[in-house]
């Protein structure tokens, strides 16, 4: 009986792998379970497949050449385009971003998986020798490897499912919603970046928003304040949805004591300053809340700070909160 | 004679390629290549040195937080500061989670599947290794991935995520533990204990660790004949794994699991059939069939200077050699160093193989869980979690090493001011997948290759040896 399921096979180029260790920290469905319901066989993955060498090899050359048809093609890492592709060679001597690229101009569906894929990445940092590029992406600009006017065959441009690592659920989701016919054009930012978690901003859902609305600020990691003042935490700015879907269970990197460093970010390797650390001119923050003017942050920023209660104030640079909120009403004597 | 070069070998984490002369059916040459380089030491150079708490996560998503411990503890020598017993207990707990989670990720969805090939549809344990361990479909793989998810909730609750957290600091972590919040993760780490006594042992951690001897584990494998280890055992009995894959290389270890109850491991050279010093003043790395200009060197004094089309060059892993030798590293170096009675007779009887790498690396699991409930139940949580790191560094350079799940990492950073001026990393799979140095001497992979019966370059063979180390390539190249 011919299976209506979607093909998919997985490519790992200038990368960690560490997008495919987050994708199987899924739950309920695991990650298995979750291709089998979203009608998904996974052809090949570097990490999980029975094949290797020259069986792999030959699955790879039918896919380039057309020979067997490919619904879906994700790709994690950056694509290493640095001397003619030596960074990073098959076997047999061709440079893997060839492969890629021959693949990725026959699947009808193209997927860039982390933020090395989309944009470059963290592989792309620094002086860059390599030449990692995203897929269609180098940094934020359209090109990469395949240029600012790709289309995959079934008519999308490359989805660019940002993040570094990636939440296990943007992945399982993207696929589900590709299989289903159910991703359009209009569903993805102007960075490609799937609407349904990059239209959020990390900063919503945040725990510590009593602190940022006092500007009660941690003065290191570690503190229960906002971390926006001073430990370049840029959740105000971050496109994704971490402090409304959870990650390992309950996790975020703010509810993990640290900055959110805008993972989903192109250019969030290259931050132009010390990670854990908030550049400033005039006291004030340079990365400013999203869509916020400028004068009204400064202002708002100045008079809610003389506005912060004592035990606010108190908690924002200890290790936990110590002191509790108070009980309103009166004390019966 | 044949040579011809195979590859992309699959389930190993990242890119790897052999190339095999095989000469009356037996391995006669091996060499080892890792075919992708990035650039990480690059990266870091010029940043300000606690970015490499955001940076070297990110060198490698299985090892992200091993990567992490090797930088906390390069910074806490250059910062001159030392984590509160809270903070590194907590680190501990993290750490070992990352660690345990790998072995279970390396044992079910990496090596075993090999077995469940049909070329070995003949023996007696074929269909059972088969129904659990077929990539993609074996009934294992669930159930793992939920006990794996369960255990990654612990560092989800406690550093944020995995992989990639930037919870581990210099001077401890941050974020402090409450006592509910003990108590749930003590809920997930007994239900991750249910799971490995149930599946993947058939017994109590405890007699896991406590095997002591060769027929006491026979008679393990013989009492719980429906457990995955067991299977391991049969199957490395009936295919004669003792034998497959020996490595005579001295073995390597640094201080694993810091604490102020003692460290789990303790540094150590395995050399001669006894214990040294590990020296790690006597580190190099050779680059003659490395793709990288300079002379071998110790990493404080080398460079990161990449030449794709170097002639004679097959590998981006440098070779790493201790006193001017090769090293391999692992669990079973691990083992050794902690005293381990059961692997001090295999390597008595067999040396370093792939049965008794194996079994190393899955008994560890036995330890660290236990481990980790102790590290929880001794937190004192009305204590700090962390101290302040102070704002400028106190030297100009330090060494951090640390145990990731395949051996030994190690980070050689140098500052100037607050800048990374220097920054070298030898990973685990550096050691072990070494390709040759100047005087042609291999390295260890390459060496357990050579001589092993292969009727063809991608007999099952190699690739149970290679599977053997548990190799992470995006790692050894970073």
């Amino acid at each position: 009986m011919a299976s209506n399921n979607k093909t998919l096979l997985w490519l790992h180029s200038g990368g960690c792998g560490g997008c495919t260790m987050s994708l199987l920290c899924a739950e309920a469905p695991g990650f298995f379970d979750a291709l089998q319901l979203a009608g998904i066989d996974l052809l090949w993955h570097p990490s999980l497949s029975q094949a290797s060498g020259d069986d792999a090899l030959a699955l790879f050359d039918a896919l380039a050449s057309g020979e067997r048809a490919l619904d879906i093609l994700c790709v994690e890492g950056s694509v290493m385009t640095g001397a003619d592709g030596a960074y990073h060679l098959l076997p047999d001597g061709r440079p893997y971003s060839r492969l890629i690229e021959a693949i990725a101009r026959r699947a009808q569906t193209v997927i860039a998986v982390g933020t090395c894929a989309a944009y470059g990445g963290i592989s792309a940092a620094g002086d860059n020798l390599g030449g990692a590029t995203g897929l269609a992406f180098d940094s934020s600009l359209p090109g990469g490897l395949l240029g600012a006017d790709f289309a995959a065959r079934a008519g999308l441009p490359v989805v660019n499912i940002a993040g570094c690592p990636t939440h296990p659920d943007w992945v399982l989701e993207t696929l589900a919603l590709v299989a289903r016919g159910e991703l359009a054009a209009t569903d993805l930012d102007r960075l490609g970046r799937p609407r349904f978690y990059a239209d959020r901003l990390v900063h919503h859902g945040c725990a510590r928003n009593e602190y940022y609305e006092f500007k009660a600020s941690a003065e290191a990691p570690g503190q229960a304040g906002c971390l926006m003042e001073y430990a370049g935490c840029k959740g105000t700015q971050a496109h994704a949805d971490c402090n409304t879907r959870p990650w390992n269970g309950a996790g975020s990197c703010i509810d993990g004591g640290h900055a959110c460093v805008n993972c989903t970010s192109p250019h969030f390797a290259d931050p132009g300053h010390p990670f854990q650390s908030t550049p400033k001119i005039a006291g004030f923050p340079v990365g400013l809340p999203t869509d916020m003017p400028k004068a009204w942050f400064v202002a708002l920023a100045t008079l809610s700070k003389s506005a912060t209660p004592a035990r606010v104030r108190a908690n924002a640079t200890a290790d936990r909160e110590r002191v509790a909120p108070s009980i309103s009403g009166r004390v019966k004597p | 004679m044949s040579r011809r070069v195979i590859g992309p070998i699959n389930r190993v984490e990242g890119d790897l390629a052999l190339t095999l002369t095989l000469e009356n059916g037996r391995v006669a040459h091996a060499e080892v290549s890792s075919p992708l380089f990035r650039g990480f030491e690059r990266i870091l150079a010029g940043r300000h040195a606690q970015d490499a708490l955001a940076i070297v996560p990110r060198i490698c998503g299985i090892c992200s937080v091993s990567q992490a411990m090797a930088a906390v503890n390069a910074l806490e020598v250059l910062y001159g500061v030392s984590a509160p017993p809270n903070g590194q207990k907590v680190r501990n707990l993290v750490h070992a989670i990352e660690n345990l989670c790998d072995h279970l990720t390396h044992f079910t969805l990496f090596f075993m599947p090999d077995f469940a090939h049909d070329a070995y549809r003949a023996r007696r344990w074929h269909a059972r290794a088969a129904s659990a361990f077929t990539a993609q479909r074996g009934s294992a793989h669930a159930p793992m991935l939920e006990a794996r998810a369960t255990l990654m909730r612990v560092v989800g609750l406690v550093a944020g995520h995995w992989p990639h957290t930037m919870s581990l600091q210099a001077g401890g972590v941050t974020r402090t533990v409450s006592a509910t919040e003990r108590v749930r993760l003590a809920r997930y780490l007994a239900l991750a204990r249910r799971y490995l006594e149930t599946t993947l042992f058939g017994c109590p951690l405890e007699a896991i660790s406590a095997l002591s001897t060769p027929a006491g584990l026979a008679a393990y494998r013989d009492a719980h004949p429906h457990a995955q280890f067991a299977l391991f055992l049969e199957v490395a009995d009936d295919l004669d794994l003792y034998a497959l894959g020996r490595c005579d290389a001295p073995l390597i270890a640094a201080c694993a699991y810091p604490s102020d109850d003692g460290p789990l491991s303790d540094a150590l050279c395995w050399q001669d059939g006894k214990p040294t010093p590990l020296d790690t003043a006597t580190i190099s790395e050779d680059v003659a069939h490395s793709r990288y200009a300079g002379e071998a060197a110790h990493p404080f004094a080398a460079d990161t200077l990449p030449l794709p089309a170097k002639a004679g060059a097959y590998s981006w892993n440098r070779a790493p050699r201790l006193a001017g030798a090769p090293a391999q590293t692992g669990a079973l170096a691990r083992a050794l160093a902690r005293g381990d009675a059961l692997s001090h007779a295999l390597m008595r009887a067999g040396g370093s193989n792939v049965a008794s790498r194996t079994i190393a690396r899955v008994r560890e699991i036995a330890l660290l869980l236990p481990a980790m409930e102790t590290w929880l139940a001794s937190l004192a949580l009305a204590e700090p979690f962390a101290v302040p790191c102070p704002p400028i560094p106190l030297h100009e350079r330090a060494e951090g090493l640390t145990e990731a799940a395949r051996g030994m990492l190690g980070h050689w950073v140098t500052l100037e001011g607050e800048r990374i001026a220097r920054y070298q990393i030898i990973a685990p799979t550096g050691w072990n997948f070494s390709p040759r140095d100047a005087a042609g001497v291999c390295g260890p992979l390459e060496a357990a290759l050579a001589g092993t019966e292969a009727p063809d370059a991608q007999a099952l063979t190699i690739q149970h040896i290679v599977r053997s180390f548990d190799p992470c390539q995006v790692c050894t190249t970073h």
